[in-house]
């Protein structure tokens, strides 16, 4: 049996009677009071996440842009230095190895941060970059007081070095729960000593749990359940991240698939009866949950799962089979749960 | 608000975490303080329809919490005479008070001797501490 790793900030879960998990390799906190509760100070206030288990690639040096530019989807000439962007890391089969936020340092400076769990293929596939995951902690902070509390502002998907309650950090406008906030990059030696100023901000902490339950509401993908090295961006509904005019890894097979429609499709869908959907549940009608849950801000059973193309129109009726019991959902636009504007 | 731990005397227990209040011919069921706690936050009570039965040892619905799915074990068998609704309608309720109005089923008992083979609280106690 492999040893669980631990974050620096492992003591401060154990500390707060955080339930720790497995995952990914890791002993994580899935949550520390309540799910939903951690989930709605996020909605409403802010939450603080240890997402330090994530990987981080760099590579510096002629010829960096160009490397990337071969092997990632997106555009990187899209950004600038101190842009970020979400893309992908295809194979020849136009199959998802993992999906990241590309950060440019400069023309020929990039750091990628990446899944937990992919760090290894990752690192295979791009082995020109280093591994420096053991370099980094990483904190998430995210809600619509995120900011505020912390005094500090940062863009949507721009980054900069910056004192944070005096830590120095990488300070980036990004996360993956649909509110703002931001990512905070630091030394694993100064991880506990910022958590503890974050905490002391009134900022919630929230485990893998919240994290999950948010990022479903806002449809964004998990690698591993929704997408997968057998699942290509457009069955996904990533063909916004792919510049399919460039070249890289699997292109072609990406081209074609856009040209003729993708066979299934990504749909998110929201219960019409009381029942939960999960993983694997099959789609009576054809397809396979990849994610389920309850919305903790709707209080309805929500998932995303692939069903054929002619179903994946928003209205359409599908029947989930939670465990034996055919229970109706309905196709939605993504994202299930939006802010209502004031 | 979560309950407090407790394992109340006057109630029988199931190894499967479940209980069982005895009055005579009928039993409340529901589910114990570990059980809920193990789940954490339940969001879903699955009830079995109305005018069903209920065989011991054998599952009779499902909670879920957001994670978690687990399927609630009949201590003992018997007709189903009502299903709470109001925990169907608030599940969160079998958290803030697991042995009073987060009770799940009442049963007519088929079989009353079935009430020997189940635990009392005392032995449900030293279960718990085993494990």
């Amino acid at each position: 049996m492999q040893t669980l790793r631990r974050t620096p900030l492992y003591e401060r879960h154990a500390a707060l009677g955080a339930r720790l998990v497995p995952f990914a390799g890791w002993e994580m906190p899935v949550q520390y009071t309540s799910i939903v509760a951690e989930h709605r100070a996020v909605r409403t206030s802010a939450g603080v996440f240890d997402v330090s288990h994530m990987g981080q690639l760099q590579l510096a040096g002629e010829g960096a842009r160009d490397y990337l530019q071969s092997r990632l989807s997106n555009d990187l000439d899209r950004i600038g230095a101190g842009e970020a962007q979400y893309t992908l890391l295809t194979n020849d089969r136009g199959g998802i190895v993992d999906d990241l936020i590309a950060y440019r340092r400069g023309d020929d400076d990039y750091l990628l941060i990446v899944n937990a769990s992919n760090v290894e293929h990752d690192h295979a596939a791009l082995d020109e970059m280093d591994d420096v995951s053991a370099d980094w902690a990483l904190l998430a902070v995210q809600g619509p007081q995120a900011l505020d509390r912390l005094g500090i502002d940062v863009a949507p998907f721009t980054f900069r070095e910056d004192d944070v309650l005096g830590v120095r950090c990488l300070v980036a406008g990004t996360g993956y729960t649909g509110e703002r906030g931001c990512e905070l990059g630091c030394s694993p030696d100064d991880a506990a000593g910022l958590w503890d100023a974050i905490l002391e901000q009134g900022i919630v902490p929230c485990g893998l749990g919240a994290r999950d339950t948010l990022r479903l509401e806002v449809c964004y993908p998990l690698h591993g359940n929704d997408i997968s090295p057998e699942r290509t961006p457009i069955e996904a509904g990533l063909g916004w991240a792919c510049a399919l005019e460039k070249e890289f890894t699997g292109v072609d097979v990406l081209r074609r698939e856009k040209e003729v429609g993708p066979e299934e499709k990504l749909v998110a869908f929201v219960m019409e009866e009381k029942a939960i959907p999960r993983q694997g549940m099959r789609i009576a009608e054809g397809g396979e949950v990849t994610s389920g849950s309850l919305s903790p801000m709707l209080d309805r059973g929500i998932g995303l799962g692939y069903v054929r193309g002619e179903l994946a129109d928003a209205g359409t009726d599908l029947t989930i089979d939670v465990r034996g019991r055919p229970r109706t959902a309905k196709v939605v636009k993504k994202p299930i749960y939006k802010r209502e504007e004031a | 608000m979560a309950a407090d731990e407790s394992y109340p005397d006057e109630l029988k227990y199931h190894r499967e975490h479940d209980w069982a209040r005895i009055e005579g011919d009928t039993a409340t069921l529901g589910i114990t303080w570990y059980a809920q706690d193990a789940l954490g936050e339940i969001v879903h009570f699955e009830p079995p329809d109305q005018g069903g039965s209920l065989a011991k040892d054998e599952s009779y619905g499902e909670v879920e919490s957001v994670k978690a799915v687990s399927d609630l074990i009949s201590p003992l068998s018997g007709e189903i005479a009502e299903v709470n609704q109001a925990v169907v309608d608030a599940p969160e309720t079998i958290n803030e008070d697991p042995y009073g109005e987060g009770w799940l089923v009442k049963i007519r008992l088929s079989d009353p001797g079935e009430v020997d083979d189940l635990l009392d609280a005392e032995a449900y106690r030293q279960l718990l501490d085993e494990q």
